[in-house]
């Protein structure tokens, strides 16, 4: 019989904020060495089901607690957040945030620092824990310096030298670049053989998940356990579609076929999986499937010509990008982080002077306007909403822009109350900010820029850290002001939202342009791929083992017949 | 990233060898000096001094001038206003009166309030130099760790250390917000006037205080996740036992305050005055 390690028994909490309880009754237990996933919609629970495990709830978060908790068979009760941190390692979702010291060795030590280990002690065990996450060679590097999938892995080393028995990943591929992300769940597998530790990752990216095994995945949905079954059973079943948690696209593409996915047929990973039987259905469907329409062509609305630049003298980071942006077009720049996606953002709004190369707008010459001039025509929202917001009303927050231009208040309030309307915004109008949700908050910063009219707006990460019904609210609200001639840039590193809203990816490597197609034709090329720290669509892979000839066309339909189906669930 | 200024700047050199605390004691030893005298002798000494200890630092000057030029306007407009206000300071405090230019009235210049004027600055030239040096040589772990050492409490310590952390990071975020609010119309440029200013700058603080706000909890998380304030002690990786470096450094300092605290006041008086 296996040792439970994490038993909730009819456990509910209610933040002392809060007027109901936020989980309901939990019944759940873990085992030692298990892996297990959490998902669920943003407050759904499935954080606060995390900070139960270890001790921000009750310690740091007040509230009533109802039932029961045990954790390695001590009740939670009893114990304080400090001998809970012995037990249960936090991985935090912001690895930025969450580093304490100021180079890699010093935040591995730190809790080692405060258990009073002598110094040589300390220096040995960090050296053995970076070298169980390959960090090794970085101990002296500065935090900032690393790029996102490093920073995870120091956050990783930082509990490990703990030896806890349980390991908690909140988010762990919030921040980071599909290869990168892709590895991240390599090593948290790795780690998890080797020690066997009993592993729980909260998490909305199914499909990324199951990329390594895990052996049950718990749904979350207001406050409730939904359902607690294998990989296998749960994608068999229809709870994910229930509580709109995405399910992997090719199991999508299979369900779309009409065809019946069993347990037996292992769904729970590509490889793994049988489509034989649903080999027919799948051609069946994909002749029976229209493909979408392209866009026709127009004018160029922006356009950069043989860019370069860079922050300090002799250290370019971007090398001669051109490229050209029509009107009405929806765009994403993609590529890794810190490949300089970001400043090019920063030199198309003026942020930043290109050392050479022109910038044009509707053919006329831009380059030596001030941010000023060009924000008229072009906006930027910023991928944290707390950056902007600087009113504490809406209706404050979004005329901003126009009463510092000027515009007479008649005016101002016609086109704010109409920017509103168009972002769903209008019911809140006289709402203070913070009463609103994280996903609103994005909606206000976007409003502001919109009441401005730009012709191009453009987006850094808009949907980062959202669920997958925000994320298609968000999508779909970008997608509709398109579709009304908006030209909308976004800078992603998101394959599904690269793939389903923008037609055109411009993937940008080291700073420079590396290609500029059609986002499936960027995601059928394994040398960009692979430059960009992308990763392949497992439809590619599904088109081929059902015997489809043409994988770009199948996806292309599926991403089509998709949008319109969630259209319809709105 | 130019936006950093005021971090710590790694280097290989003496002055990045002594522990925090040193840097610590000689500093105060150091204001100390500069504050109570008045001596050119000792001011110019202390000057020519620390522009040594700067180049022995290799910290180069292009990476602290924004600093040095800000500070640098700040002093003129002192000087200003010590003109301005008390234009016959000098003569005061010496007891002649050589006048160089009249101008009429109480403004006229006089070589004595020159002379003051110059020490004055020459004060500034003192300390400025040092405190930045203290700033960016000094690794706010290792300082959190020498503090703790000389008794601070670790929690006082540590909040030292991540505040002095957070410089570079607060920069940062003030520039990526100043950058958009002025997108959307908010102009921080002299073009503006004061007042319309000092009020834009507001739609600046105010994201910054909400997403430090949001920082502090996500960091104040982290620390409690990992242990920190479970015991009454704990250990520092970054600890650095005193070394002989050190102890010769503080003594060497000890000395100069006490020459320099003799020079200042052996003929009764913090001024040096070369009218009698």
């Amino acid at each position: 019989m296996k040792k439970p390690v994490i038993q909730f028994e009819n456990y509910s909490f209610q933040y002392r904020s809060q007027t109901a309880p936020t989980l309901h009754e939990i019944n759940l237990t873990i085992y030692e060495g298990e892996k297990i996933l959490i998902v669920g919609p943003s407050g759904s629970g499935k954080s606060t089901l995390g900070h139960c495990l270890n001790g921000l709830v009750p310690f740091s978060y007040k509230g009533e607690v109802l039932g029961s908790l045990k954790i390695c068979g001590e009740d939670a009760k009893d114990l304080d957040i400090f001998s809970l941190s012995k037990k249960v390692g936090t991985v935090l979702q912001d690895p930025d945030g969450q580093f304490i010291g100021l180079t890699v060795a010093e935040d591995i030590a730190f809790a080692l620092e405060n258990d009073c280990t002598p110094q040589t002690q300390m220096f040995d065990k960090v050296a053995e824990v970076s070298k169980m996450v390959e960090m090794e060679a970085y101990l002296d590097s500065s935090l900032h310096h690393l790029s996102g999938g490093q920073k995870q892995r120091v956050s990783l080393a930082g509990v490990m030298v703990d030896d806890v028995e349980i390991l908690l990943f909140d988010e762990p591929l919030a921040n980071l670049d599909p290869a990168t992300g892709k590895y991240a769940i390599e090593l948290i597998d790795r780690i998890q053989q080797e020690t066997n530790k009993t592993v729980v990752i909260i998490e909305h990216r199914l499909e990324d998940v199951l990329h390594c095994p895990v052996d049950r995945i718990i749904v979350v949905d207001d406050g409730r356990i939904i359902s607690d079954m294998t990989p296998d059973e749960l994608l068999a079943s229809p709870v994910l579609e229930q509580c709109s948690i995405r399910e992997p696209l090719y199991v999508k593409a299979v369900k779309y076929a009409a065809c019946d996915i069993t347990p037996e047929m292992k769904p729970a990973h590509l490889d793994s999986f049988q489509v034989e039987s649903c080999k027919g259905q799948l051609i069946d469907w994909f002749t029976k499937v229209d493909s979408p329409q392209p866009r026709e062509k127009t004018e160029s609305v922006l356009e950069l010509k043989d860019i370069n630049f860079g922050y300090a003298p002799g250290n370019r980071t971007i090398h001669g990008v051109s490229f050209s942006i029509e009107k009405g077009e929806m765009v994403s720049i993609v590529g890794k982080n810190g490949a300089g996606k970001s400043t090019l953002s920063k030199l198309i709004c003026g942020f930043e002077k290109p050392s050479s190369g022109r910038i044009y707008y509707r053919g006329q010459d831009i380059t030596e306007d001030t941010i000023k001039e060009r924000a008229s025509r072009i906006g930027m929202v910023m991928q944290n909403p707390n950056q902007m917001i600087s009113k504490q009303m809406i209706y404050d927050e979004v005329a901003l822009g126009l009463v510092i231009r000027g515009v007479p208040e008649t005016e101002i309030k016609e086109r704010v109350m109409k920017t509103l309307k168009i972002c769903g915004l209008y019911p809140f109008r006289n709402w203070p900010i913070s009463a609103l949700s994280f996903g609103q908050k994005k909606r206000v910063t976007i409003a502001s820029i919109l009441v401005l009219e730009p012709e191009v707006i453009i987006l850094d990460e808009p949907t980062a850290g959202q669920d997958f019904r925000h994320y298609t609210e968000i999508m779909d609200f970008l997608a509709k002001l398109n579709s009304q001639g908006v030209t909308i840039i976004m800078i992603t590193h998101d394959m599904h939202l690269m793939l389903e809203y923008t037609p055109r990816a411009i993937v940008i490597a080291d700073g420079r342009k590396i290609a500029d197609a059609s986002a499936v034709n960027v995601l059928a090329d394994s040398t960009i791929i692979e430059k960009a720290n992308l990763k392949e669509t497992s439809l590619f892979e599904l088109a081929h083992r059902a015997g489809i000839s043409e994988p770009t066309q199948f996806v292309d339909r599926f991403i089509a017949y998709d949008r319109e189906v969630r259209q319809k669930w709105q | 990233m130019a936006v950093e200024m005021l971090s710590y700047i790694e280097r290989q050199s003496p002055i990045h060898q002594l522990t925090g605390v040193t840097k610590l004691i000689c500093f105060m030893i150091w204001s100390s000096i500069a504050m109570l005298t008045y001596d050119t002798r000792v001011l110019v000494f202390l000057f020519l001094f620390s522009i040594c200890v700067f180049i022995v630092s290799k910290v180069k000057l292009e990476e602290v001038a924004f600093v040095l030029l800000f500070i640098l306007l700040f002093l003129m407009i002192n000087n200003l206003a010590i003109y301005v206000f008390s234009p016959q300071e000098g003569v005061k405090i010496y007891g002649t009166s050589h006048v160089l230019f009249e101008i009429g009235g109480r403004y006229s210049i006089t070589l004595e309030q020159l002379f003051y004027q110059l020490n004055v600055t020459l004060k500034y030239f003192t300390v400025i130099p040092a405190a930045i040096l203290f700033i960016v040589t000094t690794n706010p772990s290792e300082f959190a760790a020498s503090l703790n050492r000389i008794g601070v409490s670790y929690r006082i310590s540590y909040a030292v250390a991540l505040a002095l952390r957070y410089i570079p990071d607060i920069q940062r975020d003030f520039r990526s917000i100043s950058l958009s609010q002025q997108a959307r119309g908010i102009d921080m440029s002299r073009k503006e006037k004061l007042p319309k200013r000092i009020k834009n700058a507001a739609s600046i603080i105010i994201p910054l205080i909400l997403s430090s706000l949001d920082k502090i909890e996500i960091i104040s998380n982290a620390m409690e996740l990992r242990g920190f304030g479970k015991n009454k002690k704990r250990s520092w990786y970054r600890a650095r036992p005193f070394q002989k470096i050190d102890v010769f450094t503080i003594i060497l300092f000890v000395l100069i305050l006490l020459i320099s605290l003799y020079v200042t006041f052996h003929d009764g008086n913090r001024f040096y005055n070369p009218f009698l």
